[in-house]
């Protein structure tokens, strides 16, 4: 890029800080899965969809879509709101606060610009973004629809209520990711409930599968392109996305324990210590 | 609308019967003609439903859900991006408690324009019994922030709900049933949310009714009035937002009131009746509703019989409570 814009590598950075700064601040929220989808989101926001924050509206007419149904890992989506421009950046700091519109998981009831429906009871957002694309077609709009899912998230049986009807109604404008850490809140995902042979799983479920490494900037480039070249043709498609939950702070690396735990001063300082950023905190 | 006190019984006999379940598929079916951002979405109970008519009318726009309620749920939320205006159809049994969690985060939660409709409600349901006789699902959805919930007697103010619900802006709860009952409502009668209907004004007790218990209230007016009792009676079609002007202005001049509906007494709209009068007006009560149990199979009429909910149940609950207004041994 050229000139003073920020590369995507530096606004990773800068959001990386921002979540861990925001949990830290808040005493409590997610930096596990938030760190690891960074990347993802960065990408997705900022060079992938077509949208108009500073023109937000709920009915995102002409727009493309995203919806984020492991609403747990709010702290990402909130950086990444403000620094796409859907708000100020400066009210991350309210995040979980009382009177905020940063609620711990994301909702519509305050009113924050980005957020088209309320998340967090997992399994939810894969039905809500099946009708969102259906309502595109009726609508006659030519535009995408993305979701994230947590690998966890999809033990819920309701994932596979919306995988089956996205199939059968050929919604061919639903691109989702799933945020394939192996981790969950009680241990690593093979553990607490296996599940099993995922590619075989959506791909008998009728969807095309592709798989990308959530933290290369390049291939996530590349699989966004494969993934709507593969959408349009009567499929949904889904992006089994290798990620490590706590990427980019080293002592949250890999592991479940810190799904859902806040850093402390000392351990804020330390992944701070590892973050450094071309742009500025809030 | 007759003077249901002084028509006779051939009169009565000869009203016309049909279904409630029958006047939302006509319902949906004009609004669908009128407006062509109703949607509309069915879990495998499509004939059951009546939403056939709607479905062969409007094909790109009616979705099937499959056995799938959750996801039905979800994705009509999610049509309601852009400004669709969706309207799902399945038992109010599968309406309601099997989905409440995603009616409650991604509908209610979330400010979704759904309709959410649910046919075959209470002990009416018959046959099938408890596992599909749903007397829970007021109380669940009234306790929903941002829901209305609304509870219809007949075909034509079933049919006139239908109308009025698309053109509100907001998720709403649209109970109806199965059986075949009278037609006791002007088909050009405005359905107006949140504003009751009066059945017939009197002066001795106030009976606040709706849905199927509409009628047995008429009838046991009927008895009531043989014996020199002279009944106000409200159709409380909207229990949220509950008309509380009307029912404060009847027990104002009744003084008492009999609550009646096929519901469970627990969460019912007894409870919002007895709720509003205790803030406002503390005024004798009693309930004909089930009374914290489980139905059973039978014919429709001998459950209403059986669980309390008949004609004769609604006279004895108003001679109590005008017997308590009095001050005499209930």
């Amino acid at each position: 890029m050229a000139g003073n814009t920020p590369s995507l590598s530096d606004i990773c950075t800068q959001v990386r800080r921002d979540i861990v700064r925001m949990v830290n601040g808040a005493s409590s929220g997610h930096p596990g899965g938030s760190l690891g989808c960074t990347d993802f989101l960065v990408k997705l926001y900022f060079e992938e969809m077509h949208i108009h924050p500073e023109e937000w509206s709920m009915d995102g007419r002409g727009e493309d879509l995203f919806f984020l149904s492991n609403g747990h890992i709010s702290p990402v989506w909130y950086s990444v709101l403000a620094r796409r421009g859907y708000f100020d950046i400066p009210e991350l700091a309210t995040f979980r606060k009382l009177n905020s519109r940063l609620q711990g998981h994301p909702a519509t009831e305050e009113g924050l610009p980005g957020i088209r429906v309320a998340s967090g009871s997992l399994g939810q957002g894969l039905s809500v973004a099946c009708g969102a694309a259906q309502a595109k077609k009726l609508l006659g709009e030519d535009r995408w629809v993305y979701t994230l899912h947590g690998d966890g998230e999809l033990q819920e049986g309701q994932i596979w209520e919306a995988a089956l009807y996205a199939a059968h109604h050929g919604i061919d404008n639903l691109i989702s990711f799933v945020d394939w850490n192996g981790q969950q809140i009680d241990g690593a995902v093979k553990d607490v409930m296996s599940l099993g042979n995922l590619e075989a799983k959506w791909s008998a479920f009728g969807w095309t599968v592709l798989q990308c490494d959530g933290h290369d900037l390049n291939d996530l480039d590349r699989i966004f392109k494969e993934a709507r070249a593969a959408g349009g043709q009567g499929k949904p498609v889904v992006v089994l996305m290798r990620t490590d939950m706590g990427k980019g702070v080293d002592f949250m690396e890999g592991t479940h324990k810190w799904h859902g735990v806040a850093p402390d001063d000392a351990q804020l300082a330390d992944a701070l210590g590892q973050l450094n950023s071309a742009l500025s905190d809030y | 609308m007759i003077d249901f006190i002084s028509a006779d019984e051939a009169t009565l006999d000869g009203l016309t019967r049909k279904d409630t379940r029958s006047g939302f598929g006509q319902g949906l079916l004009e609004v669908g003609q009128s407006n062509d951002r109703v949607v509309a979405m069915c879990a495998d109970l499509t004939g059951s439903l009546k939403m056939n008519a709607f479905k062969d009318a409007f094909p790109d726009r009616f979705k099937q859900a499959g056995i799938a309620e959750a996801n039905m749920i979800g994705v009509a939320a999610g049509m309601t991006i852009g400004g669709l205006i969706p309207f799902t159809g399945t038992f109010a049994n599968f309406s309601t408690g099997r989905v409440y969690d995603q009616i409650r985060q991604s509908v209610a939660y979330s400010g979704k324009n759904v309709k959410i409709c649910a046919s075959h409600c209470g002990l009416t349901l018959g046959e099938d019994g408890a596992t599909h006789q749903i007397l829970e699902d007021v109380g669940m959805m009234k306790m929903l922030p941002h829901m209305t919930v609304i509870h219809t007697c007949d075909f034509e103010q079933t049919r006139n709900a239908t109308h009025a619900i698309a053109q509100h802006e907001g998720p709403v709860y649209f109970r109806f049933g199965r059986p075949k009952v009278p037609i006791i409502t002007d088909k050009d009668a405005p359905f107006v949310i949140g504003k009751a209907r009066r059945v017939m004004s009197g002066s001795d007790v106030t009976i606040v009714t709706n849905g199927h218990l509409v009628w047995n209230s008429i009838l046991a007016a009927r008895q009531l009035a043989a014996a020199g009792i002279s009944v106000d009676m409200l159709d409380m079609h909207t229990i949220k937002p509950l008309d509380e002007a009307a029912l404060l202005e009847s027990v104002s001049r009744t003084q008492c009131v009999v609550s009646a509906e096929e519901h469970q007494r627990n969460g019912g709209l007894g409870e919002s009746v007895a709720a509003c009068l205790s803030r406002h007006q503390p005024t004798p009560q009693r309930y004909v509703a089930v009374n914290d149990q489980f139905g059973e199979s039978g014919t429709p009429a001998q459950l209403l019989e059986k669980y309390g909910l008949g004609p004769d149940a609604i006279v004895q609950a108003c001679k109590e409570v005008i017997a308590v207004k009095q001050g005499l041994p209930a």
